[in-house]
């Protein structure tokens, strides 16, 4: 016991000793604390999806154009200046001259071209292709290279699916079982690919006869054809795919070593913003190459010591569900300016330790909020609680597929029976904003002149119209969430409102994750909670969501002249005009509500009062080489 | 008794084997893949992901696949890590929690065993009967309840430990160590007080005494031996539930422990991840089973000369 308790006091001595916390030593050495959020997947900009993985590769890897931290107008990066043409449609970048990745290779047009040559090889299995499918001929790069494997693909579904038997045989006699690898197949070098081209046409239209309705306890469940191959398939001809789309046709060329020409299909003004977009951002070729070939995913190129990038931070260790640490690179062109010699990353997945950690000063700032933090927070007056502006929409989906969803009648009823300002004042309490349209108001200034009201009256006569009165009432409807306590407490106030406003019974039902994704992807839902953020700056990014086809619409909700408007909106060259046109699109899309917006988000975060140059950015951009620390 | 050693190790190669082909299969039942995220994938986009992961092959031939990985030993790549091996993040995460372990178990001891030898003999005393009380709350509270207020407490109102990290900052230990170690030492004060009244009784301790032996040397020589046993028995199955369990702790200090990749793989659909995890902590389990039984054998004169 004596022993022991020597011990614990010897403990608590060495506690007692660093009473210096890492946030004030860090204002001495110019380290910047992050909490993080989680593990980031990897660091591979063209692999990765995520914040978290963001925050990092922001320090590591610079594009074209980088984000500003005083403004939300792209800076000039690796590209020192560009010129559009007067159709919009081709873009000419200026690299610069003193550009060099962190070994000291100089960043040259050719490493763009080649690394974007890598983000749209199908094999590599890049999850954001379609970031780079504005130029001219990507796309059909991109599904070309890949055709014969995705045509085999969809015989070998047809052969799989017993409810088309009847053209089984036929699909059978195009392809052939791979010699190579066992359960695949292989296309047959001779077969008539306008043949195969009818057959697939006619399995679609047999498909959209076909649409499936499972019947559940009185409750209609539509599920969608597993596949949408077959859809996108009628996008292409065929045949001229097969005529070998090669690299040199993708609207992107290295006129010299510091000139890079991009060629759009059509004028997009947003571009420069996606260029600041990390699946547009360069890989160091001979890097990547020396540890796997161009579509190798899990190459250890990213690894400390090997990893070779082009921004202001360069990798100097990463220790797992840890930490990682990236110190200042003295190869950046603009060296000068970057005041922070390091930046330690923590993987902090639980909200509680992470407030805990800025709280006790092992932080300088934290990826977010507890939610029921932040009225306490607001209440107290808590000055290192930021509240900035962030281009996200949270919003109900609606299954229109369903049966009484279908019905635009009774979707406006839904929307209309909400009190917005009541959810916002009450429920999330963290300065979120009503949302009135899907794209959140002041992205890259559209101003969305829609509007939703909140009248109960209205909302009861429209379930009147729809057919649904005292003696037919509406039956019960399903939210479905993400477990997650704040969309609970949302969803519970949606329950109220339309209980009370509609006399409509609702049930919660939440699921993990995955489930819950897996649900929403085959439609196997009523109402379903979602959020979105944008990943540019233009409203472009929401509105571009709800096209038919677009794997994240998810509603069944599909507007030809909504496409069209779109459509027309992104091909021309006024900005004026596009924002009139997304503007009629918008109000389509609030008139037929196959989603109810509820609210515009905010970052809500704690921020050290020593950290400068961390400024609000709508997209919650924020480059380290303006970040410095400094005690006033 | 290396008899049985031999023979226990053999049993649980079977044993290890279902629980892989169990979880493997089982695994492939929830809904949701490993690459459903928030921004869907295109389908082309997912194919090739599929396929760059052989999850194109049928169940079967993805099962024979796995199962000769192991058996050299390659438990596959992480689908949530792209470029990591599921070995190399048990690699990294394992020293981790074997040291956390570690001193939590030699927390629960020191704390346990002597509360508990001094109650037991100290009984219906003061002495008893606080440790006891303690004991008992330790066993009702959570760990997630008892860590953040420790912290609360040490880190930042009394500002002396900090709050979380493992071996980044001094002292960063003691915390979730002594959170981990809390709950197993209320066991063991427990079990060793109830082994000991037992052996206290009996006529060998009585011999003892009338030798004319020191209390001192009738407990610590004697006494403790035997009535240690269901602290032995119980320590093997405490390890590998501290090992596979430290996910609580390990979230609440940010320790980057195997507990958390176990836990949040199975969030993910990591499949290969779960599997490489499972079948490890399975391994863990039956070790250590396997080795607290033969310390029990050996401290316990009858069972040791029967083997």
């Amino acid at each position: 016991m004596k022993h022991f308790s020597t011990f614990l006091v010897l403990f608590f001595l060495i506690g007692c000793s660093s009473s210096v916390t890492p946030v004030d030593n860090g204002l001495e050495k110019q380290i910047f604390h992050f909490g993080n959020g989680s593990e980031p997947q990897g660091i591979d900009p063209h692999i990765v999806t995520g914040v978290p993985e963001h925050h990092i590769l922001i320090s590591l890897c610079e594009g074209l154009t980088i984000p500003n931290a005083f403004d939300d107008e792209n800076l000039p990066g690796a590209a020192e200046s560009w010129s559009v043409s007067d159709d919009g449609k081709i873009y000419i970048f200026k690299l610069r001259k003193n550009g060099r990745w962190s070994n000291g290779d100089p960043v040259t047009a050719d490493d763009f071209v080649w690394s974007w040559q890598r983000i749209l090889t199908p094999s590599l299995g890049a999850q954001y292709p379609d970031m780079l499918y504005y130029l001219v001929n990507a796309e059909k790069y991109y599904v070309s290279q890949d055709l014969p494997n995705v045509i085999a693909g969809l015989l070998e579904f047809i052969i799989k699916d017993e409810e088309l038997s009847n053209y089984h045989s036929e699909a059978s006699s195009y392809f052939e079982p791979d010699s190579l690898e066992d359960g695949s197949y292989v296309l047959l070098n001779n077969s008539n690919l306008n043949n195969i081209l009818k057959l697939l046409e006619n399995v679609h239209s047999d498909y959209e006869l076909r649409k499936v309705i499972v019947t559940d306890d009185n409750d209609e469940k539509f599920i969608k054809p597993k596949d949408d191959l077959i859809k996108n398939i009628k996008k292409w001809n065929i045949k001229k795919l097969f005529n070998d789309i090669n690299f040199d046709d993708v609207g992107v060329k290295a006129l010299d070593n510091n000139t890079l020409q991009v060629t759009l299909s059509n004028p997009t003004p947003f571009f420069t913003g996606l260029l600041s977009h990390y699946s547009t951002w360069p890989v160091h070729k001979e890097t990547v190459l020396k540890h796997g070939s161009i579509d190798d995913r899990n190459g250890e190129w990213t690894r400390p010591g090997n990893f070779v990038c082009n921004g202001a931070f360069n990798l100097k260790s990463w220790e797992l569900n840890n930490k990682i640490v990236v110190e200042k690179n003295p190869m950046y062109w603009d060296a000068s300016t970057v005041r922070l010699n390091e930046i330690h990353y923590y993987p902090v997945s639980n909200v509680m330790t992470e407030d805990r950690m800025f709280r006790a000063g092992q932080l300088h700032v934290t990826s977010t909020l507890p939610s029921q933090k932040c009225p306490v927070y607001i209440e107290e007056n808590n000055p290192d609680l930021r509240i900035d502006p962030y281009m996200g929409t949270y919003f109900y989906r609606l299954n229109t597929n369903n049966s009484y969803l279908r019905d635009v009648k009774v979707r406006k009823a839904l929307a209309y029976s909400i009190d917005r300002k009541l959810l916002v004042e009450k429920v999330t309490k963290c300065g979120q904003i009503p949302a009135y349209s899907f794209t959140p108001p002041g992205s890259n200034g559209y101003e969305p002149t829609t509007s939703i009201p909140y009248d109960p009256e209205l909302a009861k006569q429209l379930l009147v119209e729809a057919g649904f009165d005292s003696e037919n009432s509406f039956p019960k409807l399903e939210i479905l969430f993400n477990t997650n306590e704040d969309h609970r407490k949302v969803a519970l106030a949606i329950q109220q409102m339309w209980q009370k406003n509609l006399g409509i019974e609702v049930e919660l039902v939440n699921q993990d994750w995955k489930v819950y994704l897996s649900r929403e992807m085959v439609g196997d839902f009523q109402v379903s909670r979602a959020g979105w953020i944008g990943d540019y700056d233009d409203p472009n990014t929401f509105l571009d969501l709800m096209r038919p086809n677009r794997g994240n619409n998810k509603t069944g909700w599909e507007d030809g002249s909504y496409d069209t408007l779109v459509a027309k909106a992104n091909s021309t060259n006024n900005q004026v005009e596009r924002y009139q046109l997304l503007n009629e699109a918008e109000k389509m899309l609030i008139d037929n509500m196959p989603i109810i917006p509820l609210y515009t988000y905010v970052r809500s975060y704690q921020l050290s009062p020593d950290v400068k140059g961390y400024n609000p950015h709508i997209l919650d951009h924020h480059h380290p080489k303006f970040i410095y620390l400094e005690r006033d | 008794m290396l008899n049985i050693f031999i023979r226990r190790l053999l049993l649980a190669i079977p044993v290890l084997l279902a629980v892989a082909s169990l979880t493997f299969f089982l695994i492939k039942l929830a809904p949701g893949g490993p690459f459903d995220a928030d921004k869907a994938v295109s389908p082309q986009v997912l194919k090739n992901l599929n396929e760059a992961y052989n999850l194109d092959a049928s169940e079967w031939e993805q099962y024979v696949d796995y199962m000769s990985g192991i058996l050299r030993g390659d438990f596959g790549p992480s689908f949530r890590f792209p470029g990591r091996s599921v070995s190399e993040m048990i690699a990294t995460g394992l020293p981790v929690t074997f040291e956390l372990a570690f001193y939590a178990i030699l927390i629960a001891l020191l704390i346990g065993v002597s509360s508990g030898v001094l109650a037991a003999l100290k009984r219906n005393t003061f002495l008893d009967f606080i440790p006891m009380a303690i004991a008992m709350i330790g066993i009702c509270v959570p760990t997630f309840l008892m860590g953040p207020l420790l912290v609360l407490i040490f880190g930042i109102n009394l500002e002396i430990l900090p709050v979380s990290g493992w071996g980044q900052l001094p002292g960063d230990k003691i915390l979730p160590s002594i959170t981990l170690g809390f709950a197993y030492a209320a066991y063991i004060a427990r079990l060793s007080r109830g082994g000991m009244l037992e052996v206290l009784n009996q006529d060998f301790i009585r011999t003892a005494r009338a030798k004319g032996l020191t209390e001192r040397n009738v407990v610590i020589k004697h006494a403790m031996q035997g009535g240690l046993i269901p602290v032995v028995s119980f320590l093997g199955p405490a390890i590998a539930g501290l090992l596979a369990g430290s996910f609580v702790v390990e979230t609440i200090f940010q320790i980057p422990g195997l507990g958390r990749f176990y836990v949040e793989a199975a969030f993910n659909r990591d499949y290969t991840m779960i599997l490489g995890t499972t079948i490890f902590f399975s391994a863990m389990i039956v070790f250590f089973n396997l080795l607290s039984d033969l310390a029990a054998m050996w401290l316990n004169p009858r069972s040791r000369d029967a083997s």
